[in-house]
Order: structure tokens, then sequence, then C-alpha cells
């Protein structure tokens, strides 16, 4: 029993031991490749930044526009409904934004960059790069990596802008706050600071949602039941890091 | 070729979506009442009670944001607050007997300098300290006057 117990912490340990060098290697490698395989790169943040772009912009409009719905429903009560400009904002630019993208990009880009190296190592695409002395971390791995970590902050700025015109279109087009207040309320509440956060948070959770796909593809065990396994963990465990990371850089900022 | 001018269209449009976002986002969103004065010249008040007030928060008078608060400090002897700001140099016929009071914008907004003009023939100017002030309406006094006393003040019968 304890011997189990023993073994399967050592086990985790080793897998994230793993992880951590598996990263170190990427990041040492990036600039390189940025440079001198720009070409590889800017295709893949097409595959995973402009090919998201319609599930982010139409989840930013709705994720906005029910943020306005509830903060008007509840701030009404205290006649303070011009102030839902001040919430939307508020809730969009520092957390919903970069956490819901994240959660998105996991999603469409993470599944998609973890099954096709997944699915590369299962018919031995990788092995042949090997034996033709092709690196595949900087051929395969690194331009998707990249990709990942370009795209996130891109999207996260697209979503936020388009949430927040999901906001304005309940709060003002619908249920009547005046566009003044709405727009100079926020504009009062919201510091360059607020915005900044919610752009460095997009940057950790590119690389975290990118890092955990490009591994769990590269790590899959090469059959389609590993693949398909692969592709389910990647979503489970970005979704758990990104929350994670999210509450521990609100912390570290708010308790400044 | 087809699909290489596809893909490329496709990133440039992306990019600049997303630059364009980013503008809008650092641009549209952030605090409007900006006020970046080249020349500037620096007046202190002191005051009983400052409540609320944060340093960068506005200066107006009439309602026109003329200035920044810069800094505020404890004077240990005199046992006040003293807040240092900043005013436009466009600005520099305000008479120096006018009276700075903090006010809040709204009833539960951020608190500011609000400057009334007075009616000396000097101007302020760099190192000035304005004499008449009034300290920040703290609601939490009021409501607590108004609790325990039951009847507000000088309506004594």
């Amino acid at each position: 029993m304890l011997r189990e117990i023993l073994d399967t912490f050592l086990q985790f340990l080793r897998t994230f031991g793993a992880m951590v060098l598996f990263f170190v290697r990427v990041s040492w490698y990036s600039p390189a490749v940025f440079f001198r395989r720009f070409p590889l790169v800017i295709k893949q943040v097409y595959n995973a930044g402009a090919l998201s772009i319609v599930i982010i912009m139409v989840s930013g409009l709705f994720v906005g526009g029910v943020l306005a719905l509830q903060a008007y429903s509840n701030l009404e009560r205290f006649n303070a409904e011009d102030t839902t400009g001040i919430f939307a904002g508020f809730a969009l630019i520092k957390e919903i934004g970069p956490v819901i993208t994240a959660l998105l990009f996991a999603g469409r880009a993470g599944t998609a960059l973890a099954s096709e190296i997944g699915l590369m190592k299962a018919t031995d695409q990788l092995s042949a790069m090997e034996m033709m002395a092709v690196d595949p971390l900087r051929y395969v791995v690194i331009p998707r990596f990249l990709g990942g970590v370009i795209s996130m902050p891109i999207l996260t700025a697209v979503f936020t802008t388009v949430g927040l015109a999901g906001a304005h279109i309940v709060a003002v087009e619908w249920l009547g706050v005046d566009v003044g207040a709405y727009w100079q309320q926020l504009q009062q509440a919201l510091d360059m600071e607020d915005v900044l956060e919610g752009i460095y948070k997009s940057i950790v959770f590119g690389v975290i949602a990118s890092l955990l796909a490009v591994w769990e593809g590269y790590n899959a065990i090469p059959t389609a039941e590993g693949v398909g396994r692969a592709t389910t963990r990647t979503v489970v465990i970005t979704a758990i890091a990104v929350l994670i990371f999210d509450f521990m850089i609100t912390a570290a900022v708010s308790l400044r | 070729m087809q699909q290489t001018r596809t893909m490329e269209l496709g990133t440039g449009l992306f990019v600049l979506l997303g630059i364009g976002a980013l503008f809008f986002l650092t641009t549209q969103t952030t605090g409007q009442n900006d006020f970046d004065a080249d020349e500037t010249f620096e007046v202190q008040a002191r005051f009983e009670n400052i409540g609320s007030l944060k340093t960068r928060a506005p200066v107006s008078m009439s309602g026109v944001t003329i200035g920044r608060v810069t800094d505020i400090r404890f004077d240990p002897v005199s046992l006040e607050a003293v807040v240092t700001f900043v005013i436009d140099s466009k600005y520099d016929q305000i008479p120096d007997d006018s009276d700075a009071s903090i006010l809040t914008a709204g009833l539960l907004g951020s608190q500011y300098i609000g400057l009334q003009p007075g009616g000396s023939s000097f101007s302020l100017e760099q190192g000035s300290e304005i004499l008449y002030t009034q300290s920040a309406i703290v609601l939490e006094n009021i409501i607590g006057k108004f609790l325990v006393g039951g009847r507000p003040e000088g309506d004594d019968e």
C-alpha cells in the first residue's frame, strides 16, 4: 500500500521533472527557431491563431453580453446601472478575457496540436525525421509552441474587445444604460495597469497552453488510443493549470 | 500557391485584428482624465482629513482638470496631511487666496481636489501654499453623527 503510493509519487515527480526539462529545451531553442524558421512559425500562427478567431469572437460577444446582463440586473437594485460598464470592463479585461480565451484555445488549438504531433509520432514520422538527422523538436514542436505563444495575446485582445462590444450592445442598446455614463465610468475606473495585467496573463497562459499541448502530443503513446488520451489530457491539464496560475497571478498582483 | 496566399492573408488579417484590439484596449478603456502638460508648477495645501484621496487624482477648477496630485504626506508636527499637486503652467493667473476642497465625483466616486477662485490680485506660482482648505467629507462620519446624534448640527431648538 505504502509502496504503491510512493511509486505513484515518484512517477509523478518523474513526469513533472521531464516536463520541466522539456520546457527548458524548448525555450532554449526557441529564439533560434524563431529567426531561422520564421515561415514555419507563421504557418503555426495561422493554424493556432487565425483559425481560432471565429470561435473566439462569437464566444466573446456572448460572454460580454451575459456579463452586462448579470451586472445590470444586480446593480439595478441599487440604482447603479451606470456602473455596468465598470463591472463588465474589469471582469473582461482582468479575468474572464484571458482565462476563457485560454480555455477555448486549449479546446480549439491545443487539441489540434496534441493530436497532430501525437499522430506524427504514431505514424513514425518523428522517427523518420530523426533518421534523416532532422531534429523533430526544432522542426515540429517548437514552431507549434511559438505559434501558440504568439497567438494567445492576440486572441485575448480580440476576445476582450469583442466582449466589451457585446456588453455595450446589451447594456446600452438593449437595457438602456446611458452610453456616455457607461464608457466614462469604465474609463475612469480602469487603469493602464489593469490592461497590462490582462496582457501579462495572456502571455503566461499562452506559454502554459502551448507547452502542455506539444508536451502531451510529443509524449503520447504511439497508438490511436494513446493519441486520443493525449488530446483529452491536454484540455484537462491546461484548464487546471490555467485556473491555478490565474489565481496565483491575481493574488500576486492584488496583494502587492 | 493558392493555399499559401490564403494562409498569408489569414495570418495578416489575424495579426492586424490583434493589433487593432490591443490599440483599442490600451487607449479607449483606460483613464481619460489624462493630464499631460509640458510645464507645470507645484502647489501645496494642508488638509485636516483627505479622505481617500490618492496620488494622480485630478485637480480641477470649474470642472476642468488643470492639474494632478503628485504627493501626499503626513506632517507629524502640525498633524495635518500635506498634499502636493502640480498645475499646468498655462493657468498662471489663479488667485493665491483660492480655496481647495476635496470633493467626490458622484456619490461614491473617486475623490479629487476642486479649486474655487478667490479675489486676490496675486496668483499662485511655484511653491505657493493654499491656505484655505476644506477637508474631505467622510460619509461614515456623517452617518455616524446621524445615527448617534439623531439631529443634524445647528438644528437645536
